[in-house]
């Protein structure tokens, strides 16, 4: 295929074919920007919580006198169990995707000089570990009387179990078993590490602080109390959960059940990423559209150069060229043009990724999504440019006989 | 002539009827879309108070210890927290037209009707001065006094939808209503009043858009009842059942002045506070931000940045739209070379034929800005249904309704410049010639 004619043939046209590569190019700009911003919400929803997420509901009470506290506890708690279905009932402070229940900075000494980060804590009465679901990877889980009474929101001294990750900031290569962090006047020592533990609420961009969690071992009293873990078959599940809010008028009326904030976690969890799913979503409305006009744009000019150049067409029939020529040649003239336009479009791709660094604080685009917008648009065009050359390939040999 | 353009816009329209609804489509998609995000951007980021935001001013200082500080990049940590001491002695002192200290709380409502199950409302703990200087417009009754403030008197204003909700929208000033247990009795009920953002909530822990707050109640009051501010940041261990006196920031503090150039003055008098704090040794640091409404919203960053970024990707979609309009435009003109040149050869000038185009080009700017309102309302509808604090706000009005058309003719106009020069240049005598 000579592509020597095909170029001298666009030059006469400078223009149309400036202003199709000049489309390409912003299509490929923007394709391969909204591509990876998509890739990047959808990793982000795809966070391991470390727990049994279908077999676990959380429920919450609010607005109880904290000195009924115990008493709610051992009522909540007795009530719970009496639901037919529920396999375990524990107190504790928040789940994963959950409310924000403790966060403290920690320090690696008891000066408090060598600051770490601020992980968040989970706080839960005997049981709990198992109940979650937490895998152990090393040390062991907390016996009973690990789990000490407290008089704020955790115990003066307590033995902890802490996620693969956290361990991997604070002692990086090191064996983390009995090594000891402090937050102020609170000291945690380290018995078992697990592998996954996701923060309450996950935000994107503190992402790699996504699993510094700790599970802190107490006993359920007024600092401990109104939130409570529920663990049930997950055919049983919903139902269960149901039936648990239904419970609380009777069981403890003078407390507010969070309506809202009392679910599964696996319903807690779609509720966390429903803006992502909705930006997600609008990103992939925007492709397609982009996607659509531009192979408007493309059949429509494509059409009007097939009808402006139909005597040369037929001439080139005449003198011998197959439709299969015909054909090719649009093809390929699509084909260069596509290229000159995504050569372009790479340059504006990354130029728009620098400004959505700068303005938007998004993650530099990675070098390999390129290719990806690259081949989209050159099957675009050549799919866009396939109905104007076959009507191209179509004119007959007598047009060139024929004059005007 | 004019007239006779539309005419010979329309014939062309009808004979080239796929091309033209081509351009109109892909116009109207960006303008829908430019539109869509442009009204949720307008709705997110304008004046919640117009006609008093530039008077209104809030105050930021910094608490924090000495260390790790440096000097020219420190700034106050916790935007216009403040610790609950330094509030109140900058209330106290007086020195703007008005001043109101507030927090967030949550407020455990007991409904009066036996069998009604207890609820939390979003409530607001404050001082006598916040409903006159926020313009909180009353249904029936009125704010309180300085003097409630001090006697922690048990004093209540409902939001106008409290009021639907637990007195079937009737006076209740005078009534009770129960709250966290304690009896308060309504002083006042409120006009629907929520301002969007909720700027006195901003970094108080609250939403920024959405409905108003339930209850507003006094703060001294709200406070001795065990109410707890929503947001509470301590930089050091801190006794949580005090909270005034703690090492603790939970309280916003913010004033209205007689007019904006009463700022600077108001500047200094904090930053000598300030640098009083300093030399009594509660405070280590002397940088103050003294900042109007609008400033403030800015530096809280208050608009998510989703809507900043759909905004920019629609425009640039719109971009993309603009630069197809201009191919298929370009296509249609030139295969009109011959209708130039009879025309340019019957004693049109250049700028006849180029203004005929422009007519064309704005007519089908005009078509697409109707497809494109269209497609705004249906893009509207489904930010209704997003799950967003704002998403039941977002409404075409009659501004945006006439931006779309303004908007919709300027991209086409643009698009059509190019076309019209390319068809005014043609020479007549080629064209004539052949046949």
């Amino acid at each position: 295929m000579q592509i020597q004619p095909i170029l001298s043939a666009l030059k006469k046209h400078r223009l149309a074919t400036a202003l199709i590569a000049l489309e390409i190019a912003l299509a490929c700009a923007v394709l391969c920007n909204a591509c990876y911003l998509i890739a990047g919400r959808l990793s982000a929803m795809r966070i391991n919580s470390g727990v049994d997420e279908t077999s676990l509901g959380f429920l919450a009470l609010q607005g109880f006198d904290a000195s009924q506290a115990s008493d709610l506890n051992a009522r909540v708690v007795a009530g719970l169990r009496a639901i037919p279905g529920v396999e375990s009932v524990h107190v504790i402070n928040s789940v994963p995707f959950g409310p924000q229940a403790g966060a403290v900075g920690i320090t690696l000494d008891q000066a408090g000089k060598q600051f770490r980060g601020v992980p968040e804590l989970y706080v839960g009465d005997p049981g709990t570990p198992k109940a979650l679901g937490l895998q152990l990877v090393a040390g062991r889980m907390p016996t009973a009387d690990d789990y000490q009474p407290m008089t704020t929101f955790v115990p003066a001294s307590s033995r902890v179990l802490i996620a693969r990750a956290l361990a991997e900031h604070l002692w990086p290569g090191q064996d983390p078993l009995g090594k000891e962090f402090w937050s102020g006047p609170f000291h945690f020592r380290v018995i078992g590490v697990v592998a996954n533990l996701a923060i309450q609420q996950y935000d994107e961009e503190g992402e790699h602080g996504a699993q510094w969690t700790a599970f802190v071992p107490a006993q359920p009293g007024p600092q401990l109390a109104g939130t409570y873990l529920i663990r049930a078959n997950p055919q049983d599940l919903d139902r269960v959960m149901t039936e648990a809010k239904a419970a609380m008028a009777r069981i403890a009326p003078d407390a507010v059940v969070d309506q809202e904030g009392s679910q599964t976690i696996r319903e807690l969890r779609q509720r966390f990423f429903k803006t992502d799913r909705a930006m997600a979503g609008l990103l992939v409305g925007v492709i397609v559209a982009l996607l659509g006009v531009t192979a408007f744009g493309i059949v429509g000019l494509a059409s009007f150069w097939v009808a402006q150049r139909r005597k040369q067409i037929g001439i080139r029939r005449a003198l011998g060229a197959t439709r299969a020529d015909i054909l090719r040649y649009f093809q390929t003239e699509n084909f260069l043009i596509v290229t000159f336009g995504i050569v372009l479009g790479i340059v504006l791709a990354i130029g728009i990724n620098l400004a959505l660094m700068k303005f938007f604080e998004v993650p530099r685009l990675p070098l390999w999504y390129l290719p990806i917008g690259v081949l989209a648009l050159w099957l675009l065009g050549q799919l866009a440019v396939l109905v104007p050359a076959l009507r191209a390939a179509a004119v007959p040999p007598v047009v060139a006989t024929r004059s005007a | 002539m004019f007239g006779y353009y539309l005419d010979l816009a329309l014939r062309s329209f009808k004979r080239n009827r796929v091309l033209t609804a081509l351009m109109v489509l892909a116009l109207g998609l960006g303008i829908g879309a430019s539109i869509t995000t442009l009204t949720v951007l307008k709705l997110l980021s304008g004046d919640p108070l117009p006609q008093k935001s530039a008077r209104l001013f809030t105050a930021e200082i910094d608490p924090l210890p000495a260390q790790g500080y440096v000097p020219g990049q420190s700034k106050p940590p916790w935007g216009n927290l403040m610790p609950y001491t330094d509030a109140m002695n900058l209330l106290q002192a007086h020195r703007a037209e008005r001043q109101a200290v507030m927090a967030l709380t949550q407020a455990k409502v007991t409904p009066a009707s036996t069998g009604e199950h207890p609820f939390f409302s979003d409530a607001v703990m404050t001082t006598a001065d916040f409903f006159a200087m926020f313009d909180a417009p009353f249904e029936y009754g009125s704010g309180w006094s300085a003097q409630n403030d001090d006697e922690r008197a048990r004093v209540a204003v409902l939001a106008g939808f409290l009021n639907d909700k637990l007195f079937g929208g009737k006076n209740s000033v005078g009534q009770v209503i129960r709250i966290n247990d304690k009896d308060y009795r309504v002083i006042g009920v409120l006009k629907d009043w929520a301002p969007q953002p909720r700027f006195y909530a901003v970094g108080l822990g609250g939403r920024s858009y959405g409905n108003g707050d339930g209850v507003f109640l006094p703060l001294k009051s709200a406070r001795t009842d065990g109410m707890d501010p929503q947001n509470v940041s301590c930089w050091q261990t801190a006794d949580i059942q005090h909270l005034e006196t703690s090492p603790c920031v939970f309280v916003s503090f913010w004033t209205e002045l007689k007019s904006a150039s009463d700022a600077a003055a108001y500047r200094t008098f904090l930053s000598n506070y300030v640098q009083q704090q300093i030399s009594l040794g509660r405070f280590h640091r002397p940088e103050v931000v003294f900042a109007d409404l609008m400033k403030f919203l800015a530096l809280e960053q208050v608009v998510p940045d989703d809507a900043r970024l759909q905004t920019n990707l629609a425009f640039g979609f719109l971009l993309i739209c603009i630069v197809n309009t201009v191919g298929l435009l370009l296509a249609k003109c030139l295969r009109r070379s011959r209708e130039i040149g009879v025309r340019r050869a019957l004693g049109a000038t250049r700028a006849a034929v180029f203004a005929q185009f422009m007519v064309e080009s704005g007519m089908v700017g005009i078509a697409g800005g109707v497809l494109g309102l269209i497609f705004a309302e249906l893009g509207l509808w489904a930010i209704r249904h997003q799950p967003a604090q704002y998403a039941s706000l977002a409404r075409l009005d009659v501004s945006m309704f006439v931006t779309t058309f303004v908007i919709a003719l300027v991209a086409s106009l643009i698009a059509g410049l190019l076309p019209a020069w390319r068809a005014c240049v043609v020479a007549p005598a080629p064209q004539l010639k052949s046949v």
